[in-house]
């Protein structure tokens, strides 16, 4: 493991923990807390006294200070790919992911600024995915198993198509719950695994609407998960670089909608909210890993030269 | 040529995303005040009446402050979103006239501050009336942080930092609007509501349940009562030459006990 990939990794890492925070700040209601942006209460972000992290600043400032944190990350990953990678495509990736990052920053301000309009805010959350997915793939493309694979990686147009298909849903499923997030229809049905007592509401609004069609893509994304799965391992039994990742996923499915369930079932109790957040970027990380995987001898190859 | 179109590009997202930000155009500014005739004092009436809840009262939630050492008390305060008494008389139920009034009167914008104060990390009063285009001023006079996030639907949103104790923010509504919400984002319980009213006939009830509406031109009004958990009610009333109308409304339990 080179200590570049080691580094991809822990930038990786860090962003799942900023997506987190960014869910603990919506879960706590705490988005304008600090009601300036760049500064904190008009002060300099990074001078803000410790004493002052207090309520709903600690959550809101604290988001600001990692994400501080991932984009200087990222300007030092751009600056390490620069100087050691060959392959120009994985540099670009790192240029794309520090354009997405400043990108991200610039939004969060926004929001901040015009008190969190949900079509600013909705965006914020769904580049933040594209963001993590963007550092998981330079964490994946700088790892030794992708430049120099023991066997010979799995070409497989199916599967890819199967995990291109799932990876594609369950991104739309974090945009709707975004959706269902920010604009307060996280508890639009009160019930579960019900709706308002039945499988079909018998009425509708907008929330209720937004708030079904989240519970319709879990159980899309569970369907998906499992029958590529089921296909792999009959496929592909003998791949550990599938066969770990596809576990992992399926295992983080599992928590994924237990975690849904209790949402409901708690009442949006922030911790559980948080974590549901959280678990949804890693199960679409994971989902993206074994993705990248079946592209790796037509896609990589292709750009081992560019 | 690429730079060119990139900073186009940026620009163009910028536009993009702080019209969707902005939304709505500005409000226009205050309705005019009437038709310039002021309320006879010697004929005029009043209202009064009672806020009652009907039922168990639902118990109230208890706010956990530990996230602010300067908040907490340690054991936790109960939440003051719903006050009843013993006799089933609600506090801060804001009253007001909806509708009926002569739209010959004219009502001159008081000049006096209306004060909106934090107060150990709630805010006090929890629901008060102002006229439009009358002075709210909102007060910390805690030894802690508050964000003032003035939460209007027809007014213009606004939220300001109170990082240091005494800063006042002062602000006016051009629109008549019942209820603005208050909130602070840094003491996610903290919220007050503020009835704006283009003329002085409106009320909040005391601990009591009871209140008055002093000085009403005869005539027959929609009185509502508004309540931030049991809801809005609205009654006809006719207030004759010097009479006293009384009023009474009753509440129940919403789906939520706090």
């Amino acid at each position: 493991m080179t200590w570049l990939h080691r580094y991809a990794r822990v930038l990786a890492a860090a962003t799942l923990l900023l997506i987190a925070a960014g869910g603990l700040v919506t879960s706590t209601e705490s988005g304008l807390a600090v009601p300036d942006w760049p500064t904190t209460y008009g002060q300099n972000m990074f001078t803000f006294p410790l004493d002052g992290m207090v309520g709903g600043i600690l959550y809101e400032h604290g988001h600001r200070l990692i994400a501080s944190g991932v984009g200087l990350l990222t300007i030092g990953l751009v600056i390490w790919l620069g100087y050691v990678e060959r392959r120009r495509w994985v540099r670009r990736l790192g240029w794309i992911a520090l354009a997405a990052v400043i990108v991200q920053g610039t939004l969060g301000g926004i929001t901040v600024l015009f008190f969190l309009p949900p079509p600013v805010s909705i965006g914020h959350a769904g580049l933040a995915q594209i963001f993590f997915c963007l550092t998981v793939a330079i964490a994946l493309v700088t790892s030794a198993g992708w430049r120099r694979p023991d066997v010979e990686p799995v070409d497989d147009p199916v599967l890819s198509r199967r995990m291109v298909t799932l990876t594609a849903v369950v991104f739309a499923q974090i945009l709707i719950g975004a959706t269902m997030r920010h604009t307060g229809a996280g508890l639009a049905i009160p019930d579960f695994p019900l709706a308002f007592g039945a499988l079909w509401p018998s009425s509708w609004t907008p929330d209720i609407a937004i708030h079904y069609a989240h519970r319709v893509g879990a159980a899309i994304v569970t369907v998906l998960v499992i029958a590529n799965v089921i296909y792999l391992r009959r496929t592909w039994p003998n791949r550990r670089e599938l066969a770990r990742p596809a576990w992992l996923l399926v295992a983080l499915l599992v928590v994924q909608v237990s975690l849904g369930a209790l949402v409901i079932w708690t009442g949006k109790q922030f911790v559980i909210n948080t974590l549901h957040v959280a678990t949804g970027a890693a199960v679409l990380a994971t989902s993206l890993v074994i993705t990248l995987r079946t592209f790796r001898v037509r896609v990589a190859d292709a750009l081992a030269t560019a | 040529m690429s730079m060119s179109r990139t900073a186009v590009a940026a620009i163009a997202l910028s536009t993009i995303l702080v019209a969707a930000a902005c939304g709505s155009e500005p409000p226009p500014p205050p309705a005019a005040a009437g038709g310039g005739v002021a309320v006879d004092t010697a004929t005029a009436g009043t209202l009064t009446g009672r806020m009652t809840f009907i039922g168990t009262p639902p118990v109230p939630q208890t706010l956990r402050m530990a996230g602010d050492p300067a908040c907490s008390t340690g054991t936790g305060s109960p939440s003051d979103a719903v006050l009843i008494d013993a006799n089933g008389g609600i506090q801060n139920v804001f009253v007001h006239v909806k509708d009926g009034l002569d739209s010959k009167y004219s009502f001159p914008t008081p000049t006096d501050t209306v004060v909106l104060d934090q107060v150990g990390c709630r805010y006090v009063p929890r629901v008060l009336g102002l006229r439009v285009g009358q002075p709210l001023d909102v007060v910390n006079s805690d030894d802690t942080f508050h964000n003032v996030h003035g939460m209007p639907s027809a007014n213009v949103e606004f939220n300001e930092g109170q990082p240091v104790q005494g800063m006042r923010t002062t602000r006016t509504f051009p629109i008549p609007e019942v209820m603005v919400r208050f909130k602070c984002n840094v003491h996610s319980w903290m919220a007050a509501y503020v009835g704006v009213v283009a003329h002085p006939y409106f009320a909040v009830s005391a601990s009591d349940g009871s209140f008055t509406v002093a000085g009403l031109p005869p005539g027959t009004y929609t009185i509502e009562a508004w309540h931030e958990r049991f809801g809005t009610q609205t009654r006809q009333v006719t207030i004759a030459e010097r009479g006293t109308a009384e009023v009474a409304f009753s509440f129940a339990a919403a789906a939520s006990s706090n």
